[in-house]
């Protein structure tokens, strides 16, 4: 990734949330959705083209812990803990995948394949438990089907090597 | 006509305008209530806790800080199970700050430690957690000790409201809340501009001013070295506090007396300097406005956090900048260039110290290879008010017994008008009084240019010379620059005249009285006396004119030529450029 790419996306996600108020969280999404984090380069551009304050940016983005300043591995895999996905098993789901992928909760593997984490709702309560790789919502999530995942994107980084 | 509000608070009857707390309400009627996030200057964020109150009819304690007195309250401020919750408040907060009070630069002046002096707390019944956080100390002008914060908040939004600078901001949240600079990085690399108001504003010795005392005692004590100092307008009204003088008593002739005590060989005045700046600086209005050499509004630039914020944030109006350098540097730039010849001392070892209400001063006489234009560094070490204060305390001077002296010559006589340089609209009093003389011949026939005075954010006027209007803004706190700063963008934009002709601009509140080095707990109140002590000494004095000053006649005389000449230009002046920053 060049210099001038990289700021042309920041550009690019600024000027989609610019003009509307209270929009820099949703902003702040579009940066990590882009690089898998918040990097402070990607910040200071966007604090430029929003016309917002870096203090503000990183007051932000260190409130919230889904916000991450460090770049996280290829597959990011979110466990919902929130309320209803509690209930609906998520627990179990976490420890599975901390298992499976040899990994604590807030770690990256050595590869640098699989980041975990948990997450505190992603906003579709209706479809608990909810496991999120990437872009990919996976929804009423069982521990077969979350394995079965997992290895979809472990034969697919084996494919690409 | 707002609403009058009837209410009771410990028994007495209290009458306030609607719209005002309980804490203030209380206070009418002396009832002090305690409190620790909350500073007069700053809206109540209620923060701390420590400030609650009963209200009879409700279960819940509510803090008085930030909730408005109603009609027919029943408010209880101390009872067993307040002060019990107060207490243990305290408790949680110690919990979590350093056991470091010894040592630590607030100490005997710390808000915290005063309050858990008073409720007499003995013993902690919790466990310590103080984060393991580093001091930052980039800036070499505040060291900024994230430990010992109390997440009070003030710094923050004196940085960000009052100041417009954004330097700061809380990191994390709820116990993992954290002082840092923006972006989690060195202050040194953020926008500060070192104004030192967070310093002025933190309750603890989270912030305070950069210590350049061992370098001074360290110079004092060499035999080769030639240690003079300069003191500041501001300093002489505020250094009092330290030794429980009433607030803004003039002690200029003492100051003189304990820096000559500790060892200083000559005891300059910055006064001095500001007579010079209004030499140069009036000069080069009269060039912009009656011969239009350059562009209008010319802008000051004393004020070293205003001149970094222009440089970082407003770099498109340094050719409205004043190139004159502040009166602390050019008293530097002098010591070691003509007093050092008619004194044939070798000006290798002349070392300049500056005593400044500022700790942006620190960074200033650093900030441009101009800073050196008498071929050495120009002054040495910058130290603040509350630095002197304390090696005053240190030496064993008794500043109360110590009879009053004289500067030295030759930069040491001044005018009324150099001293007001210290209040929020001095250095435009002291040009208007400077400019009439030199487009009419003559000094006004009154002094006083009310307009100029007083701690209203923005004041603007006009006034009339030799039937030519003149007008002109004065700014203080960073946040009211960027409305002069618009409009005047505006009028350039559209090809109109300049919506004012001359524009001061100080950083801190008050101007320098209220300067981030000056002695602590500043209010509105503490800024109008200290400013009052100034505007005393301008009435009270032989000379009230920058031009009128002799040893400013005989400098021009035996020296430097004439205002904006080749020597002055080489020693008195200075260039900028912008310093681009991360935006805020």
């Amino acid at each position: 990734m060049n210099e001038s790419a990289t700021k042309d996306d920041v550009v690019l996600i600024a000027k989609r949330w610019k003009n509307k108020r209270g929009s820099l969280i949703m902003a702040l999404h579009g940066l990590q959705n882009r690089f898998g984090y918040v990097p402070r380069d990607a910040a200071m551009e966007l604090a430029e083209q929003m016309d917002v304050p870096l203090a503000r940016i990183y007051e932000v983005i260190t409130f919230y812990n889904y916000f991450k300043l460090k770049s996280p591995g290829k597959h990011v895999v979110s466990v919902c803990m929130g309320t209803a996905c509690y209930l609906k098993g998520a627990p179990k789901l976490l420890k599975h995948a901390s298992e499976s992928l040899n990994i604590s909760p807030g770690e990256t593997s050595a590869d640098g394949e699989f980041h975990l984490q948990m997450v505190r709702c992603v906003g579709c309560c209706g479809l608990a438990p909810v496991v999120t790789e990437n872009e990919t919502l996976l929804a009423k999530v069982t521990v077969d089907s979350l394995e079965a995942h997992l290895c979809k994107c472990k034969n697919k980084e084996k494919e690409k090597a | 006509m707002t609403k009058k509000i009837h209410a009771i608070i410990n028994g007495l009857p209290v009458e306030v305008q609607a719209g005002v707390t309980i804490l203030d309400a209380a206070r009418q009627v002396s009832v002090h209530i305690p409190t620790l996030c909350k500073h007069p200057d700053l809206d109540a964020t209620a923060a701390c806790g420590i400030c609650i109150v009963r209200v009879k009819g409700t279960a819940k304690m509510l803090r008085a800080c930030c909730t408005p007195l109603e009609a027919n309250m029943e408010i209880t401020t101390e009872d067993p199970e307040i002060i019990q919750v107060r207490r243990s408040v305290i408790e949680m907060i110690l919990s979590k700050h350093p056991n470091e009070c010894l040592t630590c630069g607030r100490s005997q002046n710390c808000e915290l430690q005063t309050l858990a002096a008073h409720f007499g707390l003995r013993q902690t019944h919790l466990d310590s957690i103080v984060p393991d956080l580093p001091l930052d100390e980039t800036t070499h002008a505040v060291t900024l000790d994230p430990r010992k914060c109390i997440t009070c908040g003030r710094c923050i939004q004196v940085c960000q409201q009052i100041q417009d600078v954004w330097a700061l901001s809380f990191l994390q949240r709820g116990i993992d809340t954290r002082i840092s600079a923006a972006g989690d990085i060195h202050l040194a690399d953020s926008p500060c501009v070192r104004c030192g108001q967070c310093s002025a504003h933190c309750p603890t010795g989270a912030i305070v001013e950069y210590d350049d005392t061992e370098e001074v005692w360290e110079k004092l004590r060499d035999p080769e070295a030639f240690c003079v100092a300069q003191i500041a307008p501001a300093v002489r009204v505020a250094i009092g506090e330290a030794f429980d003088f009433p607030v803004g008593t003039n002690l200029t002739g003492k100051t003189y007396a304990a820096l000559r005590r500790m060892g200083f060989k000559a005891v300059f005045d910055t006064n001095f300097g500001a007579d010079l700046t209004i030499m140069e600086e009036a000069h080069e209005f009269i060039e912009r406005f009656a011969h239009g050499k350059s562009v209008l509004p010319l802008v000051t630039s004393c004020c070293p956090a205003w001149v970094d914020f222009m440089e970082k944030f407003h770099s498109d109006i340094i050719p409205n900048f004043s190139s004159c350098k502040s009166p602390q540097a050019m008293v530097g730039s002098l010591a070691k260039t003509y007093f050092a010849e008619k004194n044939k001392i070798d000006p290798a070892k002349i070392f300049v110290v500056s005593i400044m209400p500022c700790t942006a001063k620190k960074f200033e006489i650093l900030r441009s290879k101009e800073m050196s234009s008498s071929g050495y560094q120009d002054v040495d070490v910058s130290l603040t008010t509350r630095e002197l204060a304390r090696m005053i305390k240190q030496s064993g001077i008794d500043f109360h017994a110590v009879p009053e002296e004289q500067p030295d010559h030759l930069l040491g006589a001044y005018t009324g008008a150099g001293t007001i340089f210290g209040a929020t609209g001095g250095v435009m009093e002291a040009a208007l009084r400077t400019a009439h003389y030199l487009i009419t011949g003559e000094n006004p026939s009154r002094m006083e240019f009310h307009m100029t005075r007083g701690l209203q954010g923005i004041k603007e006027g006009e006034i009339t010379v030799a039937g030519k209007t003149v007008r002109i803004a004065v700014a203080h706190g960073l946040g009211n620059v960027e409305k002069l700063l618009a409009k005047a963008r505006e009028a350039r934009a559209a090809g109109q005249d300049p919506p004012y002709h001359f524009v001061e601009v100080m950083a801190c509140p008050g101007g320098c009285v209220g300067g981030g080095g000056q002695p602590y707990g500043v209010t509105d109140e503490l800024r109008t006396k200290r400013a009052a002590g100034l505007y005393q000494e301008d009435q009270a004095g032989l000379w009230r004119c920058s031009h009128d000053n002799p040893y400013v006649q005989k400098l021009y005389e035996e020296y430097l030529g004439q205002p904006l000449g080749e020597k002055s230009e080489q020693l008195l002046h200075t260039t900028y450029r912008p310093r681009p920053t991360y935006h805020r």
